[in-house]
């Protein structure tokens, strides 16, 4: 329980927000950033704890999507009972993708290589299947109401989504203290010896791609649910497999915070180069790249790992002069 | 069901198109085969090639191909550089460092044309464009049959390169064993830097041999190297020969499966057959089991 503490502050603290910043802007900032939090905490699972970089993770955020939209749209389903299955069916997806690759043994490159080609093959198939409504996308009928799960406050979305970001928190850190979690970050650190010692690295990684599908299907599912459009350009984008990596990369690769603090950083640096350069195509992404680039460069363990090496160098080279006569002792 | 007038000259076409894709595909391969990373910055270097070459020829009249014998050196430098003082030092040795570095920089490069030049879509206009030659049985266009050529004297200038040049054996001892080329006084660094700065040139070298009878645009190279991995996975990674092989045979693929089945669900073919591949015979069809 001691472990949760962290996550319980945090999330406390941000649930004030909308109680000070009444800002329309702000919220919508946020609640994106949230989003791509919440899509980044699903490929930090498996990229993170379990060493499988995805670069395809569009193809979990944009069946969370369509499927939430496609059941609502087109068979009158209630979109709560369709966000449910948008997170099923991108745990299914995993369960797939995960099945089909693990078992040929797909890692690295290979496996980076296999995602990038699904989320591709997914976003052809939509942009010409009748059901997705092809290239013109799939519009959700403004039914503003909690039984539709469309707010008109939009600080009541942002408290919404925070749960579910409090929710993959709260899973991660449990995975991170489980059985599983040390399973996972050993196929990750040295998947042959892991498997010498009797773990079945297959299931692992496939148990971890469940997850992590599902998680960045939940994202998903909000998108369509905030913004109540859908094409396969969104869904099944290169932005969102990219900003689902950048982000715990960024804040922290297999931290319970990397994501939360990476998508907070990425999608603030995304608004301040609007603000100077105004809003040009590929400007925000540009940045995203070089912050990609120069955080592998400076702290591969991202910010955290930084923040972490700073706070370590400042102990050894800065305390010592203040507090020798311990320090010394001990070495 | 239809006829060989029909069938023919979609075959044909089909292994003119593969020989692009030979182009782009064997810079990949060349760069897996030694540093055994896959270059996720490959179509983003094809875009600016292509733009490059566009530019020659609208500023400068140069015909793109002219232009290849400006545009190969410097896309060598650029693709030098990169390596020697971008990736290299970036991704700390580690192989998934390498691929989201090369994925970044992809990024970067795709977005830097899309912030400069929009996405509209451009073409020059060469007196050759629509040129075609009668083969007798069919027409085929001036521009894909140089494609074609060109194609064959690269493989031969890498293939002598590679057999005949101290460059050459260092860049396969690295591939072979990197400890032990560098213990017998290899730099692998730099040759690390030259394998990638040749995968490089030739990519800008299948830029100006597109150019003038294809359009560019900012995301123009991704729909070549996504083609180009499915190639180097099914030649097996690394292999030239397997790469040539692979994206002639992609090529006819596609052209009959478009023939067939339509443009976008051709599309579709191509990427069942990656994950076909990718999943069944990882090593390629003429790879060995590793």
């Amino acid at each position: 329980m001691k472990a949760l503490v962290p996550i319980a502050a945090v999330i406390g603290v941000l649930a004030l927000v909308p109680l000070v910043v009444h800002s329309t802007a702000t919220l919508n900032f946020l609640v994106v950033a949230l989003m791509i939090a919440l899509a980044g905490q699903g490929w930090n699972i498996l990229g993170g704890y379990g060493g499988q970089y995805s670069f395809g993770h569009a193809a979990f955020f944009g069946t969370g999507a369509y499927v939430t939209a496609i059941l609502q749209v087109r068979y009158g389903v209630n979109a709560w009972l369709g966000f449910g299955a948008g997170i099923a069916a991108g745990a299914g997806l995993g369960a797939i993708i995960g099945g089909l690759t693990f078992r040929s043994g797909l890692r690295g490159s290979y496996f980076a290589l296999v995602t990038l080609a699904f989320a591709e093959l997914l976003r052809i198939i939509a942009s010409v299947a009748p059901i997705t409504g092809a290239g013109v996308g799939t519009l959700i009928k403004l039914d503003l109401g909690a039984r539709a799960f469309q707010f008109q406050s939009r600080a009541v979305f942002y408290w919404v989504i925070l749960a579910l970001v409090a929710a993959s928190l709260v899973t991660t850190r449990l995975v991170e203290c489980s059985r599983f979690g040390v399973w996972l970050t050993a196929v990750r650190e040295n998947e042959d010896a892991a498997q010498s010692l009797g773990v079945d690295a297959q299931r692992v990684k496939s148990t971890a791609m469940i997850v992590s599908g599902a998680m960045t299907a939940a994202a998903g599912c909000l998108y369509a649910q905030y913004f109540l459009f859908v094409d396969s350009g969104i869904a099944y984008g290169t932005w969102i497999s990219i900003e689902a990596l950048l982000t715990p990369i960024i804040g922290g690769v297999g931290t319970v915070f990397g994501p939360l603090i990476g998508a907070l950083v990425v999608k603030s640096l995304g608004e301040v180069a609007k603000l100077v350069a105004g809003d040009a195509p590929g400007l925000d992404l540009i940045i995203y790249g070089a912050v990609l680039v120069a955080v592998i460069w400076l702290s591969p363990r991202g910010l955290i790992g930084g923040f972490a090496q700073a706070r370590q160098w400042f102990r050894r080279f800065v305390v010592p002069t203040v507090t020798s006569s311990q320090e010394t002792g001990r070495a | 069901m239809l006829s060989p007038v029909i069938l023919i000259p979609a075959i044909i076409n089909g292994l003119l198109t593969g020989a692009i894709y030979a182009l782009v595909a064997l810079g990949l391969t060349l760069i897996y085969g030694v540093l055994h990373i896959i270059n996720f910055a490959h179509g983003a270097l094809l875009s600016a090639a292509m733009f490059a070459a566009f530019f020659a020829f609208r500023l400068l009249g140069l015909d793109p191909y002219v232009a290849v014998f400006l545009l190969a050196p410097g896309f060598f430098a650029i693709g030098y550089s990169l390596q020697r003082f971008i990736i290299g030092p970036a991704s700390h040795g580690d192989d998934r460092n390498i691929l989201l570095v090369t994925l970044g920089i992809a990024v970067i490069i795709e977005n830097a044309l899309l912030y400069a030049f929009r996405a509209d879509t451009r073409t020059i206009d060469v007196p050759y464009a629509f040129a075609t030659i009668d083969f007798g049985f069919t027409f085929l266009a001036v521009p894909r049959v140089v494609g074609f050529g060109a194609v064959f004297v690269v493989a031969l200038a890498l293939w002598l390169i590679m057999t005949f040049t101290d460059t050459g054996r260092a860049i396969r001892a690295v591939a072979k064993e990197k400890l032990g080329a560098e213990l017998a006084g290899i730099d692998v660094a730099h040759v690390y830097a030259i394998t990638f700065g040749l995968g490089t040139a030739c990519v800008a070298v299948s830029a100006c041999l597109l150019l003038p009878n294809y359009y560019v645009n900012p995301g123009v190279g991704n729909a070549f190297v996504l083609v180009a991995f499915t190639v180097v996975v099914l030649g097996g990674m690394g292999s030239v020969p397997g790469a040539l092989i692979g994206a002639l045979l992609i090529g006819v693929v596609e052209s009959l499966s478009g023939l067939f089945l339509g443009e976008s669900l051709g599309q579709i073919g191509i990427f069942v057959i990656f994950i076909a591949v990718l999943l069944l015979r990882p090593n390629g069809l003429f790879g060995a089991r590793s």
